[in-house]
């Protein structure tokens, strides 16, 4: 499903050049559910913009489906993005003055998906199927998380990246959520790549990578 | 993937974007509402004056043709002094009437102005001395009794026709006819009072007209050196309209000949035609309108850089919706289009409201009897359109910037 060859990353600040990633190679099967882990600076987030196609590498390859994607326009990474990645960010980064369901919506939207009753499917997959019509900021953070999960999933794409989706919400939600998460692997078959301080949250996926100073520090097969 | 659904959606989300500010976006859309209808009303007005003198000169008929002594005054020519002009003649006016394939109900004019008396009250106006067909060459009628006849040409009776202004201040609200009047040495009796013109150049509202053959009782009528009997001016319709500029050379080369002006000399006298005046009228109104209008677009201009200001801060304020959207796999030209026509929409509506309000505005004027006013649809059309195509001239880079924003750092923007 992923694989990085050599993946290296830097950033001009000022008249300096920032190495951030250093040479990162790895394998993600489809079906995987693997988290990343590292201090901060270890060049985590930088991993899952370049893995969401938000962002391309400084050199090395990123193959995604067989197919190399680190060198394409920003039209085609845009179309890979409709169609194959589902993201969940820490912020959850849902649109205050939509609903639940228009949030939700939104995701099928731009994958070219006309069949709205996926979205309230989505909706109830992740228990908010009774909320539909409340806004954002009438939900709880963990009730805002999983309407984002529901927008990730909504258009069934292969790969669902998340960026610390606990890490805004206290343990009894974060838990709530990682088991939705998890759930969503185990009955779809979806490839789950997910960034965690929390090692609690890390336990429930099989294969941990840890970064330190943009290179592979380790990588952890738990099951 | 293509169907109507995909087209309407970025409709709704500039829609949604919109709507989420009313206020706002009401305050942004004023500058476009406020050129709008500054410009609907203002044309209309303009408009509105054009019809309303045009429409006086057909009362009098596009096919009236004015045939007056002196020339046409060139670039640097000097035009003689009023009295030395006395070219035209009544043998004149008889040798067009004979053209009865060009023209038809030729008027000779002949007249003063003289001081009217009636009872205790006075003033002064044109007399003029004419023949019956006059009524006929400026599309006159009576109000009250009757014009005077080919008899009363014949003999020369002492009568008058009253303009509907001299009938007015010379006897108020009582009945003209059958009153007698003073011009000068003679005394003539109302038998007919005209219809009411309007107030054109020439209007015979402020006229007295008396046959030909009285005028000559009251003022002495010169001669030529051939003996002809001078008069002030021809009036006449014209047969065919479309042949008027034919008619007018034919005419010209007549006179030319019986003047017997060398080939070499300008015309002794110039004509004039009602189309000809109505034509003029229609470019100069048709200029003040247009420069009207363009006072009004500035303000339109106004709108726009409102417009684009607005949207400027609205892309600033809405980065981290864009960056969620592309995440979620928006393409640039899907920023770009959302908010294109956002703008649009925003320009639109302010255009519709301008539109009503311009319309009403205009109407309101007319029916509080201020001024006429004509909303014609071409520029109803011209200034949606053109407010259109300011939200997009002005969203365009709003909407650009838009587009390109980097998802990740819209993303993490606070």
């Amino acid at each position: 499903m992923i694989q990085l060859l050599d993946i290296q990353k830097s950033y001009v600040i000022g008249d300096r050049e920032l190495l951030v990633l250093r040479g990162v190679s790895f394998t993600i099967e489809s079906g995987e559910l693997v988290a990343i882990m590292g201090p901060s600076g270890s060049g985590k987030s930088t991993i899952l913009n370049l893995l969401g196609c938000l962002d391309a590498p400084t050199s090395g390859s990123y193959f995604l489906d067989g197919r190399e994607v680190s060198r394409l326009s920003s039209k085609e990474l845009a179309y890979i993005r409709a169609q194959k990645i589902g993201f969940v960010f820490q912020q959850f980064n849902l649109l205050p003055k939509l609903s639940a369901l228009s949030n939700v919506k939104l995701g099928l939207e731009y994958a070219g998906v006309v069949d709205s009753k996926s979205a309230l499917q989505s909706l109830t997959t992740v228990g908010l199927a009774d909320r539909a019509n409340h806004r954002p900021s009438e939900l709880s953070g963990g009730e805002q998380q999983r309407v984002a999960i529901a927008r990730a999933l909504a258009k069934r794409p292969p790969l669902i990246l998340a960026d610390e989706p606990t890490g805004n919400l206290d343990s009894k939600s974060g838990e709530e959520i990682i088991n939705i998460l998890a759930a969503l692997h185990a009955e779809q078959k979806i490839t789950l790549v997910m960034i965690t301080h929390d090692s609690n949250i890390a336990a429930h996926c099989q294969r941990i990578i840890h970064l330190k100073d943009g290179m592979v520090e380790k990588d952890e097969k738990l099951y | 993937m293509k169907n109507y659904i995909n087209l309407l959606r970025p409709f709704r989300n500039a829609w949604g974007g919109v709507t989420s500010h009313k206020l706002r976006s009401l305050l942004t859309i004023l500058g476009i509402v406020i050129g709008v209808s500054a410009v609907i009303t203002l044309m209309s007005i303009g408009k509105g004056a054009e019809a309303d003198i045009l429409s006086r000169i057909q009362t009098l008929g596009a096919d009236l043709m004015m045939i007056t002594p002196g020339s046409q005054m060139g670039f640097g020519g000097v035009r003689g002094a009023a009295g030395s002009a006395t070219t035209l003649t009544m043998e004149d006016a008889a040798a067009i009437a004979e053209r009865t394939d060009l023209v038809y109900a030729v008027s000779s004019i002949f007249s003063k102005n003289m001081q009217l008396i009636a009872g205790s009250e006075n003033m002064n106006a044109q007399v003029t001395g004419t023949t019956p067909s006059y009524m006929e060459t400026y599309n006159l009628n009576t109000s009250g009794g009757t014009f005077f006849s080919d008899y009363d040409l014949q003999r020369g009776t002492s009568v008058a026709v009253l303009g509907s202004t001299v009938a007015e201040t010379l006897f108020g609200r009582n009945d003209p006819l059958g009153q007698n009047l003073r011009l000068g040495t003679i005394i003539v009796r109302v038998i007919g009072v005209l219809g009411s013109k309007g107030s054109v150049s020439g209007s015979p509202d402020n006229m007295v007209l008396i046959p030909l053959t009285t005028m000559q009782q009251v003022v002495a009528q010169q001669r030529t050196a051939r003996g002809e009997q001078i008069i002030s001016s021809i009036s006449l319709k014209v047969k065919d309209q479309n042949l008027a500029e034919s008619t007018v050379t034919q005419i010209t080369d007549l006179l030319r000949t019986r003047h017997r002006l060398l080939a070499s000399s300008a015309n002794d006298f110039t004509i004039t035609s009602m189309q000809e005046v109505a034509n003029t009228v229609s470019e100069t109104m048709a200029t003040t309108t247009l420069l009207l209008g363009s006072i009004a677009a500035i303000s339109l201009l106004v709108g726009g850089i409102g417009v684009m200001n607005i949207m400027l801060v609205s892309v600033l304020e809405r980065t981290r919706e864009i960056g969620i959207r592309k995440a979620l796999g928006a393409r640039d030209t899907d920023i770009w289009v959302q908010f294109l026509i956002e703008a649009g929409l925003l320009s639109l509506a302010g255009g519709l409201i301008g539109i009503i309000l311009g319309w009403g505005a205009s109407l309101l004027l007319s029916w509080l009897g201020t001024m006429h006013t004509l909303v014609s649809v071409d520029i109803v059309i011209l200034a949606v359109s053109v407010s259109i195509a300011i939200g997009l001239f002005f969203g365009f880079y709003p909407a650009w910037q838009a587009s390109r924003l980097n998802p990740i750092e819209a993303l993490r923007y606070e």
